[in-house]
C-alpha cells in the first residue's frame, strides 16, 4: 500500500476543497415520500478519506441517506455538498459532475448484464471520461487483478458466483476515480462464504485512504474498519461515534436495545 | 355522379361491415373448433399425428393468408371446383384461424405444471378424463386473454377477402373510393370502422390479461 | 377427369419466381430498419418522454395495431397522392411496412424496455452516464436481447403481410406468382409454388435473424 493515508485517489484532480474541510457535507436534510417522512433533518460531515459506517434497522433511513448522497433519491429540503460541489437534482449536467465523484456499490451488485466483466468496467470511463481504449482496458486489468479477478476480464456477469459479482462492482465503480465511495448492503445479497472476498476487498480501500460510507449490518467489521459509527434511528442521526463508543458503550437505549437485537 | 355526403360513405361502409363481422365470427368459430381438435391430436395422437399438425401450424403461419386465398379460390378454381368468393374466404380464414388458435393453446396447456397430469393420471383418470376435469379448466383461465386477442387478428385478416372480390369493408371502400374520388377521407373512415371492431377487443383482451396477472400474483 | 398437376411451367419461371422473392426480401429489409429505428424512437419516448409525446406514440400504436395492413397500405398508396403526396407503388409499400413494423416492435420493446431492472439504471446513473448513455447503453442492448424473438416473429409476419404490397403492383412476390399464372393458366400450381416460396423465405429470414441478432446486436 503505497499511497499515503487521506491523500486523494489517483486521477480523482486536485481535490476542490482545501485540506481539512470535509470532502461531503449534509444540511439539514429532509426527505418524504408522500406524508410519510423517512429522513427527519440529517447533518453530517464526512472529512477526506473517513471511513464511516451506517447502521439501524431497517427503515430508519439509513440506505435512503445513502441514496441522497448521489442523488438516486431526491429530498425536500437541506443541503448536500460532495468534493465543493452542491447536489442540484433539476440540472443534469451538475449531478453527472457530481456523480463523477460518488462510486456506488448496490446490495444487488448491478453489473450490466449483456456485457463482459471488462466491459462493464470500461463502460463509463469510455462514455463520460473519453478515456482512450488503451489506457482504459489498462486501467480495467489493473482493476480488476487489485480486486482479484484478474482472468475474468472476458467473462459474462451471470457466470460469475456472487462474491465476484460484488467485486467487479467495486472495480467499475473504482475505474471512475471516486473521491467517495457509497456502499449500500454491499453484503446482504452473499451467501455467507462469500461475504468475507468483499469485505477484504473493501478493506483494503480502506487502508488506501479511500473515503467511505457504509450501510452496513457486518458490525465486526464496521468495528474493525471504521472511523465512525452512524446508528440512525427513525430518520434522524440518534448517535455518533467511534466504534468503540458506539458498540462499547452506547448511550441511548434505543441503540443499546438495537446491539442487543442482534445477538439473539 | 352522384353526390357523397360524409355519412353516405359511413353508412355504405357501415353496411359493408356487417360481412366483415360476419366472416369474422365465422372464421373464429370455425377456427376454434378446428383448433381445438387439432389440439387434442397433438396432445394425444402420438408423435406422427403431432408433428403432422406441427407442420400444419408452421405452413399456415409461415405463409401469407392472402397466397392461401388466391391458392383456394383462384387454385381450385382452375382444377374445376368452383368456390364462391364467401366460401373460399370462409375456409381460407377458418384454416389460418385454426393454425393459430391451436398453437396458442398448446402454449396454455404446456404451462400447467407436468405434475397436474401425473396427478390425476395416478388416479385413474383417462386421457380424456385427465383433460376435461383437470387440465382444461386451468388452461382456459390463461387461454382468454390471448384467444380475445386474436380475435382482433382475425378480423383484420378479413380484409384480405377483399382483394378475392368479396364485399365487406375494405373492398366496399375502395368501391366508394372510386366513385368519391376522395380516397384518403374513404380509406380513413375504413381504418376508423376497424379500429371501432377491433379497439374495444384489445382493451379487453388487455383486461383479462392484467386480471389474470392479478389473481397470479394474489 | 383425373387430376394432373403440372409444375415445370412454373419452375421454367424461376427468375421471375427469384426477382419477386428478392423484392420481398428487400422491402422487408428496408422496412426493418427504418421500422426499428422508429421503434426505438418510440420506445424512448414512451418510457420517459414528456406527456404529449407518450400520448401520439400511444395513439400511433393502437391505430396501427387496430386496423388491417392493407388499408394502411391503401391510404398511404391512393390516399396521400390527395395531398399532394405522390409515392411509387415499392415507396408506399415501404411506408407502410415501416409504420406498421414500428407500431409493433415499439410495443414489443416496451415490455423488454419495462423489464429492465431499476438497479441497472441506478448503476449507470451513479456512474454519471447521461440520460441517452444510460437508455442506448444500459437498457436497449438487453431489453433488444430479451425480445428479439418476438421481433423476429413480428418481422417474418409483416414479411408476409407484405405480400398484399403487390395489389399496388409492387413487384414482389405475390406480384410475380400472379403473373406466371396469368401467362400459364396453371393457378394451383403456380399458388403452390408461390405460397412455399414465402414459407422458404419465412424460414430463411428467421434462422438468419435469430442467428445473427445475438451475434452482431447484442454483442454475446
Amino acid at each position: 500500500m503505497s499511497a499515503a493515508p487521506n491523500a486523494p485517489p489517483s486521477g480523482a484532480g486536485k481535490p476542490h476543497t482545501q485540506v481539512g474541510a470535509p470532502i461531503l457535507r449534509i444540511t439539514a436534510l429532509r426527505k418524504s415520500y408522500g406524508a410519510h417522512e423517512v429522513l427527519r433533518g440529517i447533518d453530517l460531515d464526512v472529512a477526506r478519506g473517513e471511513v464511516v459506517a451506517i447502521i439501524g434497522k431497517s427503515g430508519s433511513g439509513k440506505s435512503t441517506l445513502l441514496r441522497c448522497i448521489n442523488g438516486l433519491e431526491v429530498f425536500q429540503h437541506g443541503s448536500l455538498i460532495v468534493d465543493g460541489r452542491h447536489l442540484l437534482h433539476d440540472n443534469p449536467k451538475a449531478m453527472r459532475e457530481l456523480r463523477q465523484g460518488v462510486g456506488m456499490i448496490f446490495q444487488n451488485f448491478n453489473l450490466f448484464p449483456h456485457l463482459s466483466v471488462g466491459r462493464n468496467v470500461m463502460l463509463a470511463p469510455h462514455l463520460v471520461k473519453r478515456r482512450p481504449g488503451p489506457e482504459n482496458a489498462a486501467r480495467a486489468r489493473q482493476l480488476l487483478a487489485r480486486v482479484g479477478l484478474a482472468e475474468k476480464f472476458d467473462a459474462m456477469p451471470d457466470k460469475l458466483s456472487g462474491g465476484q459479482q460484488q467485486r467487479v462492482a467495486i472495480a467499475r465503480a473504482l475505474a471512475m476515480d471516486p473521491a467517495i465511495m457509497l456502499c449500500d448492503e454491499i453484503t446482504s445479497a452473499l451467501d455467507p462464504e462469500l461475504v468475507g472476498e468483499v469485505l477484504r476487498v473493501v478493506e483494503t480501500l480502506a487502508e488506501e485512504g479511500m473515503t467511505l460510507l457504509m450501510v452496513t449490518h457486518e458490525m465486526s467489521f464496521a468495528r474493525k474498519v471504521a472511523n465512525r459509527v452512524i446508528f440512525m434511528h427513525q430518520g434522524l442521526v440518534h448517535e455518533i461515534g467511534t466504534p468503540a463508543e458506539i458498540f462499547g458503550a452506547p448511550r441511548t437505549p434505543e441503540l443499546r436495545q438495537f446491539l442487543s437485537s442482534l445477538q439473539d | 355522379m352522384p353526390d357523397f355526403t360524409l355519412w353516405d360513405i359511413l353508412r355504405n361502409l357501415a353496411l359493408a361491415a356487417r360481412w366483415t363481422v360476419a366472416l369474422s365470427l365465422v372464421a373464429f368459430l370455425g377456427g376454434a373448433l378446428v383448433g381445438l381438435v387439432l389440439l387434442l391430436v397433438r396432445l394425444a395422437g402420438g408423435p406422427w399425428l403431432g408433428r403432422a399438425v406441427g407442420a400444419y401450424v408452421q405452413l399456415f403461419q409461415g405463409t401469407p393468408l392472402l397466397m392461401q386465398l388466391f391458392l383456394l379460390y383462384f387454385g381450385l378454381a382452375a382444377l374445376g371446383f368452383d368456390t364462391s368468393a364467401w366460401l373460399a374466404a370462409c375456409v381460407a380464414l377458418t384454416l389460418y384461424a385454426s393454425a393459430y388458435l391451436t398453437e396458442i393453446w398448446r402454449g396454455c396447456v404446456a404451462a400447467i405444471p407436468r405434475g397436474q397430469w401425473e396427478a390425476s393420471a395416478s388416479l385413474a383418470l383417462s386421457f380424456g378424463q385427465q383433460f376435461r376435469h383437470i387440465i382444461l379448466p386451468q388452461a382456459l383461465r390463461i387461454a382468454v386473454a390471448p384467444t380475445v386477442g386474436f380475435l382482433v387478428q382475425v378480423v383484420k385478416g378479413t380484409a384480405l377477402a377483399s382483394v378475392i372480390g368479396f364485399v365487406e369493408l375494405t373492398k366496399a371502400g375502395g368501391m366508394i373510393a372510386n366513385v368519391t374520388y376522395e380516397p384518403m377521407l374513404t380509406y380513413g373512415c375504413v381504418a376508423l370502422m376497424y379500429f371501432v371492431l377491433c379497439f374495444p377487443i384489445s382493451l379487453c383482451a388487455r383486461l383479462l390479461e392484467r386480471k389474470l396477472a392479478m389473481r397470479t400474483l394474489a | 377427369m383425373p387430376l394432373q398437376l403440372d409444375f415445370t411451367s412454373i419452375l421454367v419461371q424461376w427468375p421471375l419466381l427469384l426477382r419477386g422473392a428478392a423484392w420481398t426480401v428487400g422491402l422487408t429489409a428496408v422496412a426493418t430498419l427504418l421500422g426499428a429505428a422508429l421503434a426505438i424512437g418510440c420506445a424512448w419516448a414512451r418510457s420517459g418522454g414528456p406527456l404529449a409525446l407518450r400520448w401520439l406514440v400511444g395513439a400511433y400504436v393502437e391505430l396501427i395495431r387496430n386496423t388491417p395492413f392493407i388499408v394502411q397500405l391503401f391510404f398511404v398508396f391512393f390516399g396521400l397522392p390527395e395531398a399532394g403526396i405522390r409515392l411509387s407503388p415499392a415507396t408506399a409499400s415501404v411506408l407502410a411496412m415501416t409504420i406498421n413494423l414500428g407500431a409493433y416492435a415499439t410495443e414489443i420493446l416496451r415490455a423488454g424496455i419495462e423489464a429492465t431492472p431499476r438497479g441497472q439504471i441506478e448503476a449507470a446513473e451513479s456512474l454519471a452516464l447521461t440520460r441517452a448513455q444510460v437508455f442506448t447503453r444500459v437498457v436497449l442492448p438487453p431489453a433488444l436481447g430479451k425480445v428479439w424473438p418476438a421481433l423476429v416473429s413480428q418481422i417474418v409476419i409483416v414479411m408476409l403481410g407484405s405480400a398484399v404490397c403487390g395489389q399496388i403492383s409492387t413487384e414482389e412476390l405475390s406480384y410475380a406468382t400472379n403473373l406466371i399464372q396469368s401467362r400459364n393458366f396453371r393457378a394451383f400450381e403456380t399458388y403452390i409454388v408461390g405460397t412455399l416460396s414465402y414459407l422458404g423465405l419465412a424460414i430463411l429470414v428467421r434462422t438468419l435473424l435469430n442467428w445473427a441478432g445475438p451475434r452482431f446486436l447484442f454483442g454475446r
